[in-house]
């Protein structure tokens, strides 16, 4: 029995952050009452005319440029017809033969090294309305159209079929949405499907060349979904052609319940949108220096922002990847950096207590109360001695609650380490004189031992005492 | 360039027309009509002609993204046949 290869490729949509729709003045607000977000050329009432929101064509020029891509010089935009009921007007106005950007790349870390996935292209086209069905697509008896969304500028970014697994198509939204997310031409959140994805995916014995025939897969709202439905179809198409039959090619729907893909639309209804050239609005030449104009704009991306912390910071690759994961904790890493010179001592906390505290609580950065300022002061404190790393982590909690400087907290609490040696003696003494066994362990040759004792004196001081010194002291007494 | 009753049939279903075999037979025979009579164009020569996305010369015509307010919903919904819920019904469709 011959074996088997994934081919998946990866249809992403993004909705871009303008204040206004694609072709008209309503607002892209998220949610609202249905329907109220709309105008009359939104709801492609007769005699109404589409205008380019030029802050579309900037975004979809930013995005490309971050994703490699060559920004065509002449662009115009089409009609896709096609019947249902998302689209007032029938027809949905998208970019067909000549999209505003081809031939980007972004790269992916496999097991075997950094792999690049090619983007064949990247296109503007205006998003459809909403439509709540009763109970599920395929059984519900009529369906309520809310047309909020339509005209909600979206960029299509199309991959190569260049993705290998499952894990290969989620790692690639995650570093497209990693990217995207830097330019701030999205929000990119998946659960309010601001950024959507459609995957077309086929299998192939093992060393041919020629792809096998391929479906689609929509309805992925998640990395989870996008995972599981990726493996269940390549499972699907497998087993069909082992048992001797033929994958038809037909779009599946990926139903999260029953954990399976469907088929939504029979082959007979196989798409023909019979595009053409939208009459209502004229080409676009794209000027050269507006598109340097945007490239100068851009900021460091994470791939080059990844690999500056590695070499100039030193940061092991790990660290580096995660501090540049999003752009605000990198900008928040990079303010601490400028005021404290131990890089490596900043990602550990930002990668450890930072972060943890910021999953628990479910805060944004943005919303954080402790400033760079005070997390470097709080680490000026561990290198001076007057707190230990143990106590620094209790007065860190603190300050991620209240919003108070460290000092405050350390004075307010009397959390001072104790590096006195007049007053660390009697305690040391205190516990060797109480935990003879130890004492005679140690003595007996198991350092084990000595951690245990030091252990007694942290826990008879609150964790105030200070480590070195209360090894020097017991040291010296046993 | 001559079209078959299939091309037709197919065409008639993306469009949601529901043709008899006597609408069949007489649009098959007068699109042929038509496109026959489209093939005088092929006879001129184009080699020097730019082709034409748009028929006017005119380019990059843009707007500001500023926001404007839009229509209250009751005139939104006015042209629905049924509404609920604020919203337009509309029958199960796959």
């Amino acid at each position: 029995m011959p074996r088997y290869e994934t081919v998946i490729g990866l249809e992403v949509h993004v909705e871009l952050k303008t204040r206004t729709k694609i072709f008209c003045d309503s607002t892209t607000e998220f949610g609202g009452e249905p329907n109220t977000h709309v105008c009359p050329i939104c709801l492609g009432l007769p005699g109404t005319l589409p205008v380019i929101n030029k802050k579309v064509v900037e975004y979809a020029i930013r995005a490309a440029l971050a994703l490699n891509c060559n920004i065509a010089e002449f662009t115009k935009f089409d009609r896709k017809n096609y019947f249902y009921p998302d689209m007032p007007k029938n027809y949905q106005i998208s970019q067909h033969d000549l999209p505003i950007a081809t031939h980007g790349y972004l790269e992916i870390d496999t097991q075997k090294g950094p792999k690049k996935i090619g983007i064949s292209r990247l296109h503007m086209e205006e998003d459809s309305g909403k439509l709540v069905h009763q109970g599920t697509i395929t059984t519900t008896p009529f369906s309520l159209v809310d047309y909020n969304r339509a005209g909600v500028p979206l960029i299509e970014i199309v991959s190569a079929p260049d993705l290998s697994s499952p894990e290969e198509a989620c790692q690639y939204v995650e570093k497209l949405r990693t990217i995207i997310l830097y330019t701030g031409v999205s929000d990119c959140k998946m659960e309010e499907g601001s950024l959507r994805c459609d995957a077309n995916i086929s299998v192939r014995p093992v060393g041919t060349g020629r792809l096998g025939t391929n479906t689609e897969i929509k309805n992925l709202n998640s990395l989870k979904a996008l995972r599981r439905s990726l493996h269940f179809e390549t499972e699907r198409q497998i087993e069909v052609l082992r048992a001797g039959g033929r994958i038809v090619q037909e779009t599946r729907t990926w139903d999260e319940g029953k954990g399976e893909t469907l088929p939504l639309r029979s082959k007979e209804q196989a798409h023909d949108y019979r595009c053409l050239p939208e009459p209502d609005l004229v080409p676009l030449l794209i000027d050269r220096q507006w598109v340097e104009d945007i490239r100068g704009s851009l900021p460091e991306l994470p791939e080059q922002r990844r690999q500056r912390y590695i070499k100039d910071y030193s940061l092991p690759e790990y660290d580096a990847a995660i501090l540049t994961n999003t752009k605000e904790l990198a900008d928040y890493f990079e303010r601490c950096v400028r005021a404290y010179s131990h890089p490596k001592a900043v990602g550990n906390w930002i990668l450890g207590e930072f972060n943890r505290l910021l999953n628990l609580h479910g805060i944004e950065i943005a919303a954080c109360k402790v400033t760079p300022q005070n997390l470097v002061s709080l680490l000026r404190l561990i290198d001076q001695g007057t707190i230990s790393g143990k106590i620094a982590k209790v007065v860190f909690a603190e300050m991620f609650t209240s919003g108070q400087a460290a000092e405050a907290i350390v004075k307010k609490k009397g959390l001072v380490q104790i590096s006195d040696r007049h007053a660390m003696v009697p305690v040391v003494e205190k516990v060797l004189a109480g935990n003879p066994g130890a004492v005679a362990d140690y003595k007996a040759g198991k350092g084990r031992a000595l951690g245990f004792l030091v252990g007694q004196v942290m826990k008879a001081t609150q964790g105030q005492a200070n480590p070195e010194l209360v090894n020097k002291l017991l040291k010296e007494r046993l | 360039m001559q079209i078959s009753g299939k091309d037709v049939g197919q065409l008639a279903f993306l469009s949601r027309l529901d043709l008899t075999a006597d609408d069949l037979t007489i649009c098959t025979k007068s699109l042929n009509e038509i496109l026959g009579y489209l093939t005088v164009l092929e006879e001129l020569d184009t080699g020097a002609v730019k082709p034409a996305l748009h028929v006017r010369p005119i380019k990059n015509v843009l707007r500001e993204d500023a926001l404007q307010p839009g229509l209250e919903r009751e005139q939104v919904l006015a042209n629905g046949p049924e509404v609920e819920d604020g919203a337009f019904v509309v029958p199960r469709i796959v």
